[in-house]
């Protein structure tokens, strides 16, 4: 029977809640609306917590429980939630998720939803079921990126025979930042590939001033390219750990459902961070595409490998704290060992189980060996491990700046969310640039704290 | 352009001055759909209890109330730093199905044991409520356990509204504040509530009244130190600002101690100098207290005058939106802007009730919009119909404010600046004549084709 677990508090989490996930994969879908199905704090939240990354508006609304919603089920709200939101933005879409609360209660959205699709107005309702006590928010942001495709692809579409679009990628980045979707766009674009991503929130969360007021703004993956993506040619959808997890769970992500539904071949690999990855990317694209790397590609990895030699002793054995979702870390991890830098400790709040053998797939194994993996981490227990690990630096959101000042090193800012900077949203991790980008910003921590601390303050390298 | 429609439930909670002539709808829950500004009953209770900085906060819930809360308000302290952890159960699955209590009380043992706070606070959050653990047992039994108050606030998002929140908060210090032992009375002695020390703002009150001769038993709860609030029921008046959130307490204190109240606000010349003549006036016996309270005010206002006037020449006849949260501090800042010759077109809050909107009605000038529960599109229609140039509101308006090419000013929880005081008159001043003024709006599309000419 039921063997007692281990009880801990969560102190300082590593992770966030399920809907904040999807809530951000719907908002990279033109004209879509999140929306929660659950009490209002949830939603005001994540709305905060988005909007202090993003810099933007981020509206997400919420099917606002009361006592008696709680009670007698979420049902009416959810409708009359759902007509509010189309006289007041007129999505195409909205997405649905449920949060803890609505899902304990034990609401059948997708049943309600049916009930409602009659008499409905236009907007396409899709549901995502995102209790918080079953994953993060990576799980909510795959979970409703599949969703989606699953919507706008029914197995119906079968029937009708068409011809696959030869020169039609669809690409599942995951959480990336604005300025990685922007620059898979342009690479696409160089090699004159049409590319369907699913989500790209890169301009509607990152977009210019307004002159008048949008209350969705533009941007975002039209649905009628999401109806196609059965029609491409190919899938390319990123990160080991979402692999690992549809290979070995039999998860269904939005690649591997498009291939078994409609036979897309889907092709997975990990996050484009360095140079090594970048080049399994190019790879890949050039047995898509049938196009070879182009020029300007293979000078921005000339310069990315001058300037890792340039800098090689900067960086050589230095050790690095690393956090953030498991792929991400993976991601991060996999370029750190190509420069040097030891992740001694990589950690995440994620507990997806494949963490450590997505990170030794990637690091070499005199690197591995020295590394310490923890999935369910939280920021108390890491910075209690890190203390005696002695690291150089750390590296990861601003979540981890308080670890960092109590250590009193440098904390290098990547991924979701930067909170206390600005910029979080352009900050380019993948590709040749991004490994530039990415190699230049640690070096300068490095050598800032080197300078500052140096009794002599030397003034060349 | 694209028209903004205010959706029909709502309207009678938009309300225009010399326009409409109707009671505006307020204490409402939120509309389901509408995007609200406000959060839940859990907000509330968190922005009153998490100044206490040797306390233990603890969430008992999944993790996302827990992760989004972390140190997200600039409340400060002195010594300790508690509370600004995140601290939750993170409940799973089987948590739900079998009960969250024992690993509420593990957690709490562990916390407690780790920490060694002075008491402890377990948050309910929605989950809690549904899946009904007995949170009020688990806290006994911990508190038996460990010699430490071990509280329970019952803040589940859904009951209620923030200020349910608010309540809930106020019930905790209570049961805190009751523990006290010794009730002798102390002299000329004030407790301040309702003051978060966001930025500093209590150091800077605190200040005052020390200047004053004028004793402060506790602070609820800015800095707030346990061992302070059971001294509390020793004070002889207590003086309450942000009054939608800690009337409650002062109501129950007076009640069960005979300590009289008054609301105060500490934003603004006028209404910080009429809080400490109020005080000063209640210790009349002493009149060495009025007398240093007037030199205090004459000095401090003193102090600031010439730089409000210098800014107020580049402010003169700008326009300002208000949303905030609580109506009171909407009245604070209407008229300090007055004082900067800025003018009010739209004032707004998340919870204010019925006496607040009439006293906003009597202050605004016609033509005023007022918003009860506001959503982010009806922000975005009213501040571009009356073409403000300064909005004045919290993180989440922001964005609305800037994407329109108008001027912000972070009036919440999570600004850093003081802007209580005289000093915080004087900071709040700068920070609206520092983003009216910056040449940056004339070049935002919107603006250009106003301020540019063809
Ligand atoms: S779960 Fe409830 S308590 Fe937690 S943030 Fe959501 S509404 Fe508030
Ligand atoms: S109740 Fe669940 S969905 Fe809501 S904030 Fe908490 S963890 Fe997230």
């Amino acid at each position: 029977m039921m063997h007692k677990p281990f009880y801990t508090a969560t102190q300082n989490a590593c992770k966030n809640c399920t809907p904040l996930g999807a809530a951000l994969a719907f908002s990279g879908i033109e004209k879509a609306i999140p929306l929660l199905h659950g009490s209002q704090g949830c939603s005001t939240y994540m709305r905060r917590y988005l909007i202090s990354h993003f810099k933007e508006p981020v509206d997400i609304a919420s099917s606002n429980f009361s006592e008696e919603t709680a009670i007698f089920g979420g049902g009416a709200n959810l409708k009359l939630a759902i007509e509010n939101i189309e006289k007041q933005y007129a999505p195409t879409m909205i997405g649905i998720a449920t949060t803890c609360l609505s899902e304990t209660i034990g609401d059948d959205v997708p049943m309600i939803l049916e009930s409602l699709s009659k008499t409905a107005g236009k907007a396409a309702l899709v549901h995502v079921s995102t209790p918080s006590y079953t994953g993060t928010h990576v799980d909510g942001f795959h979970q409703a990126v599949k969703a989606v495709v699953d919507r706008f692809n029914p197995v119906s579409n079968k029937k009708q025979y068409k011809p696959k679009k030869k020169q039609t990628v669809n690409l599942f980045p995951g959480m990336l930042s604005n300025e990685d979707i922007r620059h898979l766009k342009e690479i696409f674009h160089d090699l004159d590939t049409r590319v369907i991503i699913l989500p790209d929130y890169s301009e509607r969360l990152e977009g210019p001033s307004w002159v008048e007021y949008q209350a969705i703004q533009d941007g975002g993956t039209p649905i009628s390219w999401i109806e196609k993506m059965n029609l491409s040619a190919f899938s390319l959808e990123f990160g080991n750990v979402l692999e690992n997890q549809v290979d070995q769970k039999g998860l269904t992500s939005a690649g591997s459902l498009l291939e078994t539904r409609f036979n897309v071949p889907c092709i997975r690999a990990g996050l484009p961070i360095g140079v090594k990855a970048t080049d399994t990317l190019f790879q890949h694209l050039e047995y898509i595409t049938g196009k070879p790397l182009p020029d300007k590609y293979s000078s921005q990895k000339g310069r990315l490998i001058d300037a890792y030699v340039d800098g090689n002793k900067y960086v050589s054995q230095r050790k690095a704290v690393l956090y953030g979702e498991e792929d991400f870390v993976v991601g991060m991890a996999g370029f750190l060992g190509e420069v040097g830098i030891i992740p001694v400790l990589c950690a995440s709040g994620g507990k997806s189980s494949f963490f450590e053998d997505a990170l030794r797939s990637v690091l070499p194994e005199n690197i591995f060996d020295q590394v310490r993996v923890h999935e369910n981490m939280d920021f108390a227990r890491m910075e209690e491990r890190a203390r005696f690990l002695k690291p150089d630096l750390v590296i990861g959101n601003s979540k981890g700046y308080a670890m960092a000042r109590r250590l009193k090193i440098p904390l290098v800012r990547v991924g979701f969310p930067i909170h206390d900077r600005v910029g979080g949203t352009r900050i380019l991790h993948i590709g040749y640039k991004g490994a530039l980008h990415l190699f230049d910003t640690i070096i300068n921590a490095l050598l800032h704290m080197q300078q500052d601390s140096s009794q002599f303050g030397y003034s060349y390298m | 352009m694209e028209t903004i429609s205010v959706l029909k439930e709502r309207e009678h909670q938009v309300f225009q001055k010399g326009k409409d002539d109707f009671d505006i709808a307020c204490e409402k829950t939120s509309l389901a759909g509408s995007v609200s500004q406000r959060a839940c009953v859990f907000c509330g209770s968190r922005v009153v209890l998490y100044p206490i900085a040797d306390a233990l906060h603890l969430i008992h819930g999944p993790i996302g109330c827990a992760s989004y809360t972390w140190d997200i308000r600039g409340a400060l302290s002195s010594g300790p730093e508690l509370h600004r952890n995140s601290f939750s159960t993170d409940l799973s699955e089987t948590d739900i199905i079998y009960g969250g209590e024992k690993k509420l009380e593990s957690a709490l043992l562990e916390l407690i044991d780790k920490y060694d706070p002075k008491a402890a606070f377990a948050y309910s959050t929605c989950i809690v409520g549904i899946i009904g653990d007995d949170v009020e047992s688990v806290c006994k039994s911990v508190e038996s356990k460990t010699g430490i108050p071990v509280l329970p606030v019952h803040s589940e998002g859904f009951k209620g509204t923030k200020k349910d929140g608010y309540t809930a908060a106020c019930e905790a210090l209570f049961n805190l504040v009751d523990r006290g032992r010794t009730k002798r009375k102390l002299p000329q002695s004030i407790n301040i509530l309702g003051e978060f020390n966001i930025g500093g703002e209590t150091w800077i009150i605190k200040d005052y009244y020390r200047r004053m001769g004028v004793r402060v038993v506790s602070v609820m709860t800015g800095d707030g130190r346990i061992n302070d609030l059971k001294m509390a029921r020793r004070a002889s008046l207590n003086v309450v600002q942000c009054s939608g959130s800690m009337t409650h307490l002062a109501k129950k204190m007076e009640d069960a101690y005979g300590i009289p109240f008054i609301r105060v606000s500490y934003f603004g010349i006028e209404d910080t100098s009429d809080a400490l003549y109020r005080v000063a006036r209640f210790f009349n016996n002493n009149p060495d207290i009025m007398k240093r309270t007037e030199k205090l005010v004459r000095n401090q206002v003193r102090s600031i005058i010439p730089s409000l006037s210098e800014m107020k020449k580049d402010l003169v006849g700008k326009r300002a939106a208000i949303y905030v949260g609580g109506a009171f501090k909407a009245f604070s800042l209407i008229k300090a802007l007055k004082h900067l010759g800025m003018e009010v077109v739209l004032a707004g809050s998340q919870t204010g009730s019925k006496e607040d909107y009439k006293v906003l009605r009597e202050m605004c000038n016609p033509g005023t919009v007022i918003l009860d529960d506001a959503n982010p599109l009806e922000l975005a229609k009213y501040i571009m119909e009356k073409d403000a140039d300064l909005f004045i509101g919290g993180v989440k308006e922001r964005p609305i404010a800037y994407k329109l090419g108008i001027g912000f000013c972070d009036h919440n929880h999570e600004r850093k600046i003081p802007l209580a005081g005289f000093i915080g008159m004087e900071n709040f001043a700068r920070e609206v004549h520092q983003t009216v003024t910056s040449p940056i709006w004339q070049l935002v599309p919107r603006r250009a084709s106003v301020l540019t000419p063809k």
